[in-house]
């Protein structure tokens, strides 16, 4: 078609997406690789050339290692509850004899979902408040337990319950979209092992999860990426505290920006950041051949 | 075998209840939410467990005055125009991407969905810079072009990948019978791809509304905040009295919880169409 090939079209047509996506979305990556190099304030316009001064200062830091502990444990938790355990769940809801109620559970499972993650901050907030929150009054009044733990106030268990807080809204979720791509496998596969005598478990072993395996690698990469940027949650939730117990890379970052006005070091947490999650989209890149199928 | 068949109901009868119980504790919390949103602070503070006894519907009419009408307000404002922008201007860049034959297409194209690869939080900083030399700082302008732009690249991925599997000789009998591309686009192309935008629309819509890194750190106005970050404001400013804060988070939380009950069907079709993880 001769009118495919007019170039003023082409170039009106494609003309917002990649001058935004230029300015808005490329020009700050440079900005923040050189930033990272300098020494900066955010109101003005002088810097000093450092060199690799700020990732060196971020490196030695005392608590380097617990951000990263924190952004790992986050990891391999949210690996465990939103790949593994989502896909047994909807496995289970997939069974003849939960068909029934599976529009229920599916439901209310993903309702959190929907909510703003700080709103649900926010709700948790109050419910592990340690004196007057759902979750200490019961354990004091019907469990009779003394000295509950102050949950979100203990160095040790912040970052779990932040960690619990987000498996809580987003289990749900995944394991409607594994629902989704179990229903996609053909139903014959699973007519044919009923038939040569294959139950439930042998099912999953043998055809839901070879099936699903991809799919499976493909969100497990994007939930890890997703834990490398975690911060919202972290943020509302207990603001990295108490003390540095619970900060990651992302409110580290944040910190050093808007808090202490350490635009520098801000950009170098914000490269390291962007090394790691860089890395992972490749290979998550790699395995869905993004472009080419349909799905993501 | 009888013993088989008795092993296999327990199984059920454990996944079942596993159910139960993984229901409860997403219910419960949400439920109490509701409940307390009506209750005294008193009563919040010294009996948290219990129904409440005054039915206070004014914690709501205090919540909106203490500045969530304003805040969910400019959320809407914020959402709509940006999920508008995001869906026009993602369907123009994936016709272009799947239909126009020019050099460089490849490149173009890789430009576009390589911007997955960087995420909010690697440009946050400089962004805060960028917006603030634009006088874009402190503006819904500026919230909304920068949610455009990190959606763009999902989304132009989204619509391309559907328009590619699109039969061709519709557009090209119309662009014949002398149809401008203009026209050939909004008349033939977008009707087409109604189910694919609306998914688009949808995810958009998700990310926008719930977004707060960058609403908390581009906006400074109390009166442009949109409602995740007025929330959290209005927690600092209520200090003790929970109840209106809760409030405030049952009006935030309802809306999202009835449209998805009411486009239930649409949204899981979405879902599947985009599966993708957020």
């Amino acid at each position: 078609m001769k009118a495919y090939k007019n170039k003023k079209i082409i170039i009106l047509f494609l003309a917002p997406v990649v001058i935004g996506l230029a300015v808005f979305v490329y020009y700050p990556l440079i900005q923040t690789i050189i930033g990272s190099l300098f020494e900066w304030v955010s109101y003005s316009p002088d810097r000093k050339w450092v060199g690799l001064e700020n990732y060196i200062t971020i490196f030695t830091d005392k608590d380097f290692g617990r951000i990263l502990f924190n952004n790992i444990a986050y990891a391999v938790i949210s690996v465990i509850c939103q790949v593994c355990l989502a896909m047994v769940l909807a496995a289970c809801l997939e069974e003849i004899f939960m068909r029934r109620f599976q529009n229920f559970f599916r439901t209310v499972l993903f309702l959190p979902s929907l909510i703003s993650m700080s709103v649900i901050a926010l709700l948790w907030k109050c419910i592990f408040n340690p004196n007057t929150g759902l979750l200490n009054t019961f354990l004091v009044n019907a469990l009779g337990i003394e000295n509950p733990p102050i949950w979100m106030g203990d160095a040790t268990l912040a970052i779990f319950c932040c960690i619990f807080i987000s498996q809580w809204q987003y289990v749900g979720y995944c394991m409607l979209l594994d629902l989704i791509g179990i229903q996609k496998i053909p139903q014959e596969l699973y007519e044919a092992a009923i038939i040569d005598g294959a139950g439930s478990v042998k099912k999953f072993f043998y055809i839901t999860l070879p099936m699903g395996k991809e799919s499976m690698l493909v969100t497990a990469i994007i939930t890890v990426i997703g834990s490398f940027k975690i911060f919202t949650e972290i943020q509302v939730l207990t603001g990295g505290g108490p003390g540095k117990a619970s900060e990651v890379l992302a409110t580290a970052m944040y910190k050093s920006a808007f808090e202490m006005d350490k635009m520098g070091e801000a950009s170098a947490y914000a490269f390291i950041i962007f090394a790691i999650t860089m890395v992972l989209s490749l290979v998550q890149m790699k395995l869905s051949k993004t472009g080419e199928e349909s799905d993501v | 075998m009888r013993y088989k068949k008795w092993y296999g109901s327990i199984g059920k009868i454990l996944i079942f209840l596993l159910f139960v119980f993984l229901s409860v504790i997403v219910i419960l919390p949400l439920l109490w939410m509701l409940l307390s949103s009506v209750k005294e602070n008193t009563a919040f503070l010294t009996d948290p467990w219990g129904i409440p006894i005054t039915f206070r519907i004014e914690n709501y009419a205090y919540a909106l005055k203490y500045g969530v009408g304003r805040y969910f307000l400019n959320s809407l404002i914020v959402t709509v125009v940006s999920v508008a922008l995001i869906v026009f201007f993602s369907a123009l860049a994936a016709y272009a991407a799947s239909r126009f034959q020019f050099k460089g297409r490849n490149v173009v194209f890789l430009f576009i969905i390589g911007g997955m690869m960087i995420s909010p939080e690697v440009s946050l900083v400089s962004l805060f810079k960028l917006l603030h030399s634009l006088k874009l700082y402190n503006t819904h302008m500026g919230l909304i072009i920068t949610y455009c732009v990190f959606q763009f690249s999902f989304t132009v991925l989204l619509f391309r990948s559907y328009m590619l599997s699109l039969p061709r000789s519709v557009e090209e009998s119309a662009m014949l019978d002398g149809c401008s591309v203009w026209k050939t686009f909004w008349y033939i192309v977008v009707p087409m791809c109604k189910p694919i935008l609306a998914s688009g629309a949808l995810f958009a819509t998700m990310h926008v509304w719930n977004e707060y890194m960058f609403a908390t750190v581009f906006i400074e106005s109390d009166s442009l905040k949109t409602i995740p970050v007025g929330l959290v404001t209005l927690q600092a400013a209520l200090k003790t009295n929970y109840p209106v804060l809760i409030s405030g988070l049952v009006i935030s939380a309802a809306v999202v919880i009835i449209a998805f009950l009411v486009f239930q069907k649409q949204f899981i079709r979405g879902l599947s169409q985009g599966s993708i993880k957020g």
